[in-house]
């Protein structure tokens, strides 16, 4: 650190010995030979062709000089739909990730000056930083698949799922006749019940991998006295068989949930069935009843969240963009604390402040400048993402995840090369970050 | 940092057990809370390693975790097939080249301007040193187009030099002010000895500055390497036939699901000479970090 605490040097440093006029010149050259390379450099990479793309942005796509659009290229910024769409998601970007980078940096950052192993904790949370923004988005793309058999996120999400809401049994069954009819997310029978009757629920499309485990042969039950006894079974058998009858050859479906609703709808019984598909509502009393199967038998199971959708794309990426950065703003907050005067906080402490006020009251403030800088640079690093989103985002919703920085290379460098357009968004960019321009030369001039 | 941490760890110098016991247990939820943490932000390396470890034939049905349950399923043959596919290999050789050429560059021409901008004098030094302050935010997006036609009108499009200028230059501006800044920083008197001694600029440049600067140049060099070997962009721009770990991997990416065997132990190739190089030199990239943010 000591490096960096060293830059604080003299204003402007004293002039060399005395000498005469041509000793001057002669510095001056060494001075002139000495920048010559970088100015090189820089004039032929950064200057000219600034100030070539900002002219090129008022040319149309036929060449340079081609013919003049005015600010034709700057319109279609706001006007066509990938473009806007590209503007919209880098604001969004702008909104979240900057906050929530600091913010989180500044958890972490006085988190870990409470334990001993904070080194370990750092490095850890530190290394994405080293990792290629493109093999870090190659990395969640493992992660994010939506199959939750493959995708690390969704296998999560289905094990949470599993508790809270488990698949049903049947998830893709057919009723095997018009008597039966979807209801309520379930399926129940058309003609109502009295007790004493049977309730036969024969459905269909259920491949033979998904016939519940220990299924056995169906059986029609016994009508009870002041009971609606009912059978739930696979009414398919390989030759066809006749629908709507129990026949040797096909299986009962058990741990099927039913239910008897009165005639307003409510549910009075409710049964499972069993191996041989067989279920009974004991003491029915008189009425007219209806008898169907429960709408939790159907539950799909988990499919997974379409993480590289079009829809989830962009949470997506931030979320990532959070993991690489978080380090960042971590170490560089945790600098800030650790130059913090000791005496503040102890003098806090002392006088009784609990630990959340001395963070609220003493620390924030204290840092704000560190934690302005942190956020001041998320600006302009969000402003200019590109490799996270080209590399994590599938190609099918890159659109949907586009921004300016891709926008701007799609459009130059893909299919129509329109270097127009590129250029008008390039130029946007620069526009965009040249505040931020402004604050550093403020800065350095402060600070010499 | 550390030693700042224990010293408010300790407020007090005696403490009776039964409050030392009750501090600990106290501060339980923040180790478990850093603990969780830590192995949230570990989890996406470690699932691309363990990917890259697999046959493409199990992660077809499977996730990763499944070498829990199986782990002789591990295995070397991705990577032994990598290291004998030439367009890894050659991508690989290729990223040694930019990033090392590059670094070497940008340190080079660095430090001679970031020499003249702290020691030497001449009119217009702090007026030209803020024209470089101020390159630091152009957005490169704003030379790619004009880099591309005169790259193809003086013909170097698709080689490693047109690359290496192109970073060289981007990078320049924050070695500049590193350099610059840090250079200051060194005693006049040693300077001013070596002068009245008669040693020339080169020579105290040669023989003063840049063993003194060995730090601030370390934190560059570090920086400008791991930039370059890690970029996507520039060289997706300017290179065809030359192409760099990532730009070979990105051209794999349309069969993501396919050639996870190759895109996975590829990717896992390409962050572990960046993690080699933060491990070795931590200390010098988080320098390098602070002296480029704080400011």
């Amino acid at each position: 650190m000591s490096a960096v605490e060293s830059r604080a040097g003299p204003r402007l440093p004293a002039a060399p010995p005395p000498a005469g006029e041509p000793g001057r010149l002669a510095r001056y050259l060494t001075g002139a030979l000495f920048l010559a390379p970088a100015f090189f450099l820089l004039g032929v990479w950064i200057v000219y062709p600034a100030v070539y793309t900002i002219v090129r942005s008022f040319f149309g796509q036929a060449g340079f000089l081609g013919h003049w659009v005015g600010i034709d290229n700057y319109r279609t910024l706001f006007t066509t739909s990938s473009l806007t769409t590209a503007i919209k998601n880098n604001a969004i970007w702008v909104a979240v990730v900057p906050a929530l980078v600091t913010a989180i940096g500044l958890v972490f950052g006085v988190l870990t000056e409470r334990v001993r192993w904070a080194v370990a904790f750092k490095t850890v949370v530190f290394l994405p930083m080293a990792i290629s923004a493109f093999a870090t988005g190659v990395t969640w793309r493992i992660l994010y698949q939506q199959d939750p058999d493959l995708g690390a996120i969704n296998a999560l999400g289905r094990s949470v799922a599993g508790v809270l809401s488990p698949a049903g049994v049947l998830s893709e069954a057919l009723p095997s006749t018009p008597g039966l009819q979807p209801s309520r997310g379930g399926l129940v029978l058309k003609a109502p019940l009295e007790p004493g009757r049977v309730a036969l629920l024969g459905v269909t499309a259920i491949p033979p991998q998904d016939v519940p485990e220990g299924a056995a042969q169906a059986v029609r039950p016994q009508p009870a006295e002041g009971a609606v006894a009912g059978v739930v079974w696979r009414d398919f058998k390989p030759g066809g068989g006749t629908p709507g009858v129990v026949e040797a050859g096909e299986l009962g479906l058990p741990g099927v949930t039913v239910d008897l609703r009165d005639e307003a709808g409510k549910v009075v019984k409710r049964a499972t069935t069993g191996a041989d598909g067989t279920f009974r509502f004991e003491d029915v009393p008189p009425g007219s009843y209806r008898a169907g199967i429960d709408r939790q038998t159907f539950a799909k199971p988990f499919g997974g969240y379409a993480w590289l959708g079009a829809k989830l794309i962009t949470p997506s990426l931030l979320i990532a963009y959070i993991w690489i950065w978080a380090g960042f703003a971590m170490v560089v907050i945790a600098a800030g604390l650790s130059a913090m005067p000791r005496d503040v906080l102890e003098a806090a402490r002392t006088d009784g402040a609990s630990e959340l006020q001395v963070f609220r009251r003493v620390t924030v403030p204290l840092l704000a400048p560190v934690l302005s800088v942190v956020f001041v640079t998320m600006i302009i690093n969000v402003l200019k993402v590109f490799d996270l989103v080209i590399s994590l985002a599938p190609e099918s919703t890159q659109a949907d995840a586009n921004v300016i920085a891709l926008a701007m290379w799609r459009t130059a460098f893909l299919g129509g090369q329109n270097f127009g357009e590129g250029s008008a968004i390039a130029v946007f960019l620069f526009l965009l970050v040249v505040p931020v321009l402004a604050l550093n030369i403020r800065r350095f001039r402060r600070e010499g | 940092m550390a030693a700042a941490a224990e010293t408010i760890a300790v407020p007090t110098p005696r403490e009776s057990p039964a409050a030392k016991i009750l501090r600990y247990v106290a501060r339980a939820p923040v180790h478990l809370v850093l603990a969780f943490l830590g192995l949230l932000w570990l989890v996406p390396t470690i699932g691309l390693f363990i990917t890259s470890i697999l046959p493409a034939s199990s992660l077809a049905s499977s996730g990763w975790w499944q070498i829990f349950s199986k782990p002789s399923l591990a295995t070397w043959s991705n990577y032994d097939a990598l290291f004998h596919n030439a367009g890894l290999t050659d991508a690989l050789e290729t990223t040694a080249y930019i990033a090392v050429g590059n670094t070497v560059l940008v340190v080079v021409v660095g430090a001679l301007a970031g020499y003249a901008f702290a020691w030497l004098e001449f009119p217009g030094r702090d007026w030209l040193f803020l024209v470089v302050i101020g390159l630091l935010v152009v957005p490169l997006q704003m030379a790619l187009i004009p880099m591309f036609k005169l790259y193809d009108s003086v013909g170097i499009f698709d080689t490693v030099l047109s690359i290496v200028l192109f970073h060289a230059a981007f990078g320049l501006p924050f070695a500049v002010f590193l350099l610059r800044n840090f250079f200051v920083g060194i005693p006049k008197d040693i300077l001013e000895s070596a002068r009245i001694d008669g040693a020339s600029e080169l020579r105290i440049f040669l023989r003063l500055i840049l063993p003194l600067g060995l730090p601030a140049i370390a934190s560059l060099a570090i920086f400008q390497f791991l930039w370059t070997w890690n970029d996507l962009l520039v060289a997706l721009t300017f290179g065809q036939n030359v192409q760099p770990i990532t730009v070979w991997i990105f051209g794999q990416l349309r069969e993501f699901g396919t050639s996870i065997d190759v895109i996975a132990p590829a990717s896992f190739i390409s962050l572990v000479v960046p993690l080699a190089v933060f491990f070795a030199f931590q200390r010098y990239f988080v320098q390098g970090l602070l002296a480029g943010s704080v400011k």
